[in-house]
């Protein structure tokens, strides 16, 4: 008697705690790799939970998670302590984020920048970075005076590489000696190499320089040289008012608000989304009046073309660096290639490390 | 004016109370800390010390962390009790690392019993040699075995840079920094359903018994801890400096390369470039609160690993900076050093008086 009287108090209790969890207690995660006061990448995502925040839904972060054995502990405890919907910010986080979102289907999960989407409680996002590169490319070939363009790259996965091909197709069509030179850091932050690099690109006669890593250390370095850069992920304008001529801001704000209502609403669907200047996700900083009011001017029609679709960052003809075709005259690369790639464009120098 | 003298009779009693003392103002200097940041300190220490090991999965979460840091600060102790200030543990964790993973690497689309024991000897084999290079220098080119060892870290961490991009990296991986997953005959075998502790944890506690006999209980051990007392002594005693040298340093490293093959076949599965978040330079901390006492080390390994966890869990719960989990860290080792050195020495305030300056 005394038993089954426990054993519905028991199972009341429970129940009781599964069906509060109503909107008023809807709570979004997020897991940073990096601190959030980066100025750079965990920053930008900062921003994008701060406006979470600010559309009245509850939000908790983790920062500075290794991408290494603790990163499943810290998804796993953001499910466990009753969080509906998680971002996971960074590519290492790809197997973790599977492999719990395997054992809490009811707890959506964003992963970012990855491919795999192992359970339908996953979807990934990513933005079209490369649309900003070829703004980049088109200011830098007008911009430079030596014709040598410096690169700053992390690894060399298909969105790096991507960054590199769009950047300088675009510097290419407005000045056709453009060379590209490549320095490999392989790290997404570290101030210290991140200036050797730019001081090596610089000496080696580049007098633009761009960055796909995210201290602002390089646009410091350019500031101090007197050569052009260009911020990256966030507006590091204050930090080389000089030198930024403009930066690429990754704007996830939107998209983290649309899907963290959709969560609390019960709208949610997997998906892989990967949005530019015409959603958004890619914005551009303000342009550097160094440029020249024509430059901006071209520069701003640019940016609209790409984000109307009018213009591809990829439009044929594309050669190699060995002059085979990769896309014909005419056509414009499909986004499984774009996803995949991994092969420079004629223009730039060296090859990709193996 | 103050005056500092060595104390002669430190009781052995004290000697081993005194990390309680630490972790005790590090508790209470963690409450000022959480006060000034503007947070109730009970509750946010409650977050930090309680809730992380308050359910089943917490606690093997407490294990897996301690693991690696236990069997690197047994290593260490080793080499610290002999007066060998191997510093270089992160490395020979990575090089430890590389050498398993690639044979788990080799075996990647096979499988079998025998896989798992050649991944962990070459692990403990990789670390080993690792270590054995500021032995060797340091042996017979008398170079410092602090700067070797350190240096070496950003050697094999650059290695394996290098490896899990280039000629190791996984295939359909779209060369992102990562080799295949291994196959599960070299996972290290789980101990429950549903929770990441692992095998590991018994090589973990294998070291401990195995440190504690060989330190207490055989001639090797008698050096070690006579060439820590004092080099004179043991040279006087015509103890062979040199072999044992090169022995603890392989000791050291060896136990450093179980560690870091224990993450890869543990929680992680693969070779990335973050195998260990400094778990060779964390158990430096934990050698030393453990008093390089093997059974101090297992107590130690499991407080330092529960600053870990709590450091997230306070940043959940209460938003509370994760970096504190450092600062704990770094505090602990501040007060164990402070109060050994009210504890060797004395501090006296002398009262002079104006006479006595004179003279």
């Amino acid at each position: 008697m005394y038993k089954n009287f426990f054993r519905y108090l028991i199972s009341a209790i429970f129940l009781l705690g599964f069906s509060v969890n109503s909107n008023a207690d809807f709570k979004v995660g997020f897991v940073y790799v990096g601190p959030t006061g980066d100025h750079g990448w965990t920053f930008q995502h900062h921003e994008g939970r701060n406006a979470v925040e600010a559309a009245g839904i509850k939000t908790t972060f983790v920062e500075s998670v290794p991408e290494g054995a603790d990163a499943e502990r810290v998804i796993r405890q953001l499910a466990q302590s009753g969080h509906d919907l998680i971002f996971t910010t960074s590519f290492g986080y790809m197997d973790p984020t599977n492999k719990v979102a395997k054992d809490f289907p009811n707890v959506k999960f964003e992963h970012a920048t990855g491919y795999k989407r192992e359970h339908s409680n996953v979807s990934t996002y990513s933005a079209r970075f490369y649309e900003g590169r070829t703004l980049l490319g088109h200011i830098a070939g007008k911009m430079t005076k030596t014709n040598t363009i410096g690169y700053i790259a992390s690894f060399p996965i298909p969105e790096v590489i991507r960054g590199i091909n769009a950047m300088t197709l675009a510097a290419q069509k407005v000045n056709p000696n453009i060379k590209t030179k490549i320095v490999w850091v392989f790290t997404w932050y570290d101030p210290g190499k991140e200036a050797e690099a730019a001081q090596a690109l610089i000496d080696q006669g580049a007098d633009v320089i761009m960055q796909h890593t995210d201290s602002t250390a390089p646009v410091q370095t350019a500031e101090k040289a007197g050569v052009w850069s260009f911020g990256q992920a966030s507006d590091m304008q204050r930090f080389a008012p000089k030198s930024i001529l403009t930066s690429i801001i990754d704007d996830w704000a939107p998209y983290y608000v649309e899907r963290a209502i959709a969560a609390r609403d019960g709208k949610w669907n997997q998906q892989d989304t990967w949005h530019g200047l015409k959603e958004g996700m890619v914005a551009m900083g303000p342009y550097n009046s160094a440029m020249g009011a024509d430059l901006v001017k071209e520069v701003e029609q640019l940016q609209k073309d790409l984000a109307s679709g009018k213009v591809h960052s990829f439009t044929g003809p594309i050669y190699d660096q060995k002059g085979n075709i990769l896309v014909a005259e005419g056509k414009v690369a499909d986004d499984g290639m774009l996803a995949g790639m991994s092969v420079y464009v004629k223009g730039v120098e060296g090859d990709i490390p193996k | 004016m103050i005056k500092i003298e060595k104390r002669n009779d430190v009781p052995m009693a004290l000697y081993f109370f005194t990390p309680f003392i630490a972790i005790i103002l590090t508790i209470l200097g963690g409450g000022i800390i959480f006060y000034i940041l503007g947070f109730n300190p009970i509750e946010a220490l409650k977050f930090y010390f309680i809730t992380p090991i308050s359910n089943l999965y917490g606690l093997s979460e407490l294990l897996l962390k301690a693991t690696p840091l236990c069997l690197i600060a047994i290593g260490l102790s080793f080499c610290f009790k002999s007066n060998n200030w191997n510093i270089g543990a992160e490395g020979q964790l990575t090089f430890g690392a590389i050498v398993g993973g690639g044979v788990a690497l080799l075996f990647y689309n096979q499988e079998g019993f025998y896989i798992l024991p050649l991944v962990i000897l070459a692990g403990a084999i990789g670390g080993m040699i690792f270590a054995l290079i500021p032995a060797i220098l340091k042996t017979y080119f008398n170079t410092n075995e602090i700067l070797v060892s350190l240096m070496l870290v950003y050697v094999s961490k650059l290695l394996l840079d290098y490896l899990v991009v280039g000629p190791w990296s996984n295939p359909e991986g779209f060369n992102f920094p990562e080799t295949r997953q291994f196959s599960d005959s070299s996972r290290m075998p789980l101990l429950f359903e549903g929770l990441r502790i692992h095998a590991g944890i018994f090589l973990a506690l294998a070291a401990v018994m195995l440190s504690w006999f060989i330190l207490y209980k055989t001639y090797l051990g008698f050096q070690i801890k006579v060439s820590g007392l004092s080099l004179k002594t043991a040279k006087y005693a015509g103890f062979k400096g040199k072999t044992m040298i090169l022995v603890v340093f392989m000791i050291s490293g060896a136990c450093a390369g179980l560690a870091g093959v224990g993450e890869i076949t543990g929680p992680i599965g693969q070779l990335h470039r973050m195998v260990s978040p400094d778990y060779g330079f964390t158990a430096i901390i934990v050698a030393f609160l453990g008093r390089l006492n093997p059974f101090g080390i297992i107590f130690a390994s499991l407080v330092v690993a529960l600053t870990y966890l709590g450091a997230e869990t306070a940043q959940i719960f209460l938003q509370i900076p994760k970096y504190t989990g450092q600062v704990f860290q770094g505090m602990i080792l501040f007060f164990l050093l402070a109060s050994d050195y009210l504890l060797f020495f004395k501090v006296k305030i002398l009262n002079l008086k104006k006479n006595e300056l004179r003279n």
